[in-house]
């Protein structure tokens, strides 16, 4: 195994990694920029190395730096966590090149699946279901026009390099395309730089529910069952939970299939997610893959007793899967909630100085937790302070038990969305499992109009 | 005189306006960069800009003046 692993991370991912490592005896390091310097996962690991100021771009995203911290300290092997640098293939690559071990997959497996237009052409070969829509990029609005035309509106509008919403929206007509497209692709420029646009037919009620596979380098895959995260807002996922309480033990297991197929055709190693949407008659299709650790993995952990950061550092050190898909047993139902830092109905960020955080304790509570009291939740990352996770022999029991950790859940000095998240799963139609995608824009914030 | 504050500590990610520039009540001035957020800063009522007080990739702090209009 590693001896020395460097996280180029923050917050409590960071941590969730660091505490992986120090179980295994390998020694940590961490990175942090001027705004961190007080930071949980700095004090958490063995040692730290600032990398630069505040913006990610001059510390989170400077991989020469990165690379020079690794150097620096001895580390043989780079975790990226989730976000920042973890999906950028060219970071891997360099990771690869400068002699240490990049903890996920291969840079051209990354880049396969940066491209969502390539990443929908490869599932398709692979036998692998995917919505209605073009494989290629479109030139323009006119001929974006003519294809959406072809499949029926309402249709989504994509960017190939998207991430996190931007770039995407629904559009109705052909008056909203023309009003959309140049827009979006503007977007995506900017953000990507790339404004490759593609359409989709649009699902209508979709449910997210996305599959978790384990894939050594010895050829072995394994699908470590699927998390429900139809929640969302903003097109950001705000509650989690495994397994889906929405999709039949049939179509369970033919997700599983589907994502077995997707991972090998592309020789996918380390832990991936492949994403489907799932229609209200649980067809289902490839949505996007994370080549990455997800924010919600701790929902897979705890109904399988696996460890996935532990499976991805052995994993990279070659080391063989030791189970198979039949090994894997799902006991109980699990539930995380991300806490933000915002507004809980215009969901407006809050930075500022938490003047005291307490976290309630009891049977089936686990936190993931980036902040103390007195620590202060700057501006410049994004607004996920903590997560929550509830498990329980039932869903019921894990919503409870949720319910009663949220009520007691006390951070003071700072705006969360825990008003929000109470109301959520406290609320009928997410008690009764089948949520949507537009659950929040349906349910959530009209009530919270009155 | 109106000073167009800042609602929330973040980064100036664009400056929508220039000296001289007459902006309408609820239009955008500045949008700031906070937590991966873009968050539009409007002016609350009709006017002249008489300075622009905030540079773009600015950090600056809640309340922190942004736009002077006359």
């Amino acid at each position: 195994m590693f001896q020395k692993v460097l996280i180029a991370n923050r917050g409590e991912i960071a941590r969730r990694i660091i505490r992986t490592c120090k179980q295994l005896g390998i020694q940590t390091v961490a990175v942090y920029s001027s705004a961190d310097e007080f930071s949980l996962h700095v004090r958490d690991a063995d040692e730290a190395v600032c990398i630069g100021k505040a913006p990610v771009s001059q510390s989170y995203l400077n991989v020469e730096a990165i690379l020079q911290a690794a150097r620096d300290t001895g580390a043989q092997a780079i975790h990226p966590g989730y976000g920042l640098l973890s999906e950028n293939a060219a970071f891997a690559k360099a990771v690869e090149e400068a002699g240490f071990t990049f903890i996920g997959p291969t840079a051209s497996v990354i880049a396969s699946m940066g491209s969502k237009l390539a990443a929908r052409q490869t599932m398709e070969r692979a036998g692998v279901p995917i919505v209605q829509g073009v494989n290629d990029p479109i030139a323009d609005v006119d001929e974006a026009v003519v294809i959406a035309n072809d499949i029926g509106y309402p249709i989504m509008l994509k960017a190939s390099a998207g991430g996190g919403g931007i770039g995407m929206q629904l559009v109705n007509s052909d008056a909203e395309l023309y009003k959309a497209f140049e827009g979006n692709q503007k977007r995506a420029q900017s953000f990507f730089g790339d404004g490759t646009m593609f359409i989709e037919k649009f699902i209508a009620e979709p449910h997210h529910v996305e599959v978790q596979i384990l894939a050594d380098q010895h050829g072995h895959v394994v699908p470590v069952y699927e998390r429900e995260c139809s929640v969302q807002r903003r097109n950001q996922k705000v509650v989690e939970e495994a397994p889906s309480p929405f999709i039949s033990e049939a179509t369970r297991q033919k997700m599983l299939d589907a994502a077995v197929a997707a991972a090998q055709a592309i020789d996918y190693t380390n832990a991936g997610t492949i994403e489907f949407l799932v229609d209200r008659d649980e067809n289902f299709y490839f949505l996007e893959m994370n080549t990455r650790l997800q924010v919600e993995h701790p929902v897979t952990e705890e109904i399988t007793g696996l460890d996935l950061v532990e499976w991805q550092l052995r994993i990279a050190n070659d080391e063989p899967l030791t189970f198979t898909r039949d090994d894997i047993k799902k006991r109980g139902h699990a539930i995380e909630v991300r806490i933000y830092a915002e507004h809980p109905v215009t969901f407006f960020p809050s930075p500022g100085h938490v003047e005291e955080l307490v976290l309630p304790e009891g049977d089936g509570i686990r936190h993931e937790v980036s902040i103390e009291s007195g620590s202060d939740v700057t501006p410049f990352y994004d607004p996920m302070i903590a997560k929550l996770i509830a498990t329980g022999a039932t869903r019921d029991e894990a919503l409870a038990r949720l319910e009663q950790a949220l009520r007691n859940y006390t951070v003071r000095g700072i705006q969360t969305n825990i008003p929000m998240l109470l109301d959520v799963i406290t609320h009928d139609v997410f008690k009764s499992g089948v949520t949507t995608t537009k659950f929040v824009e349906e349910h959530y914030l009209p009530a919270v109009a009155k | 005189m109106t000073i167009i504050k800042a609602s929330m500590a973040g980064t100036v990610w664009k400056v929508l306006v220039a000296e001289g520039q007459h902006v309408e009540a609820g239009e955008d001035v500045v949008i700031l960069e906070s937590m991966k957020m873009e968050i539009p800063i409007a002016a609350e009522e009709a006017g002249t800009v008489t300075r622009v007080i905030a540079a773009e990739g600015d950090f600056i702090n809640v309340d922190d003046d942004l736009v002077e209009l006359a």
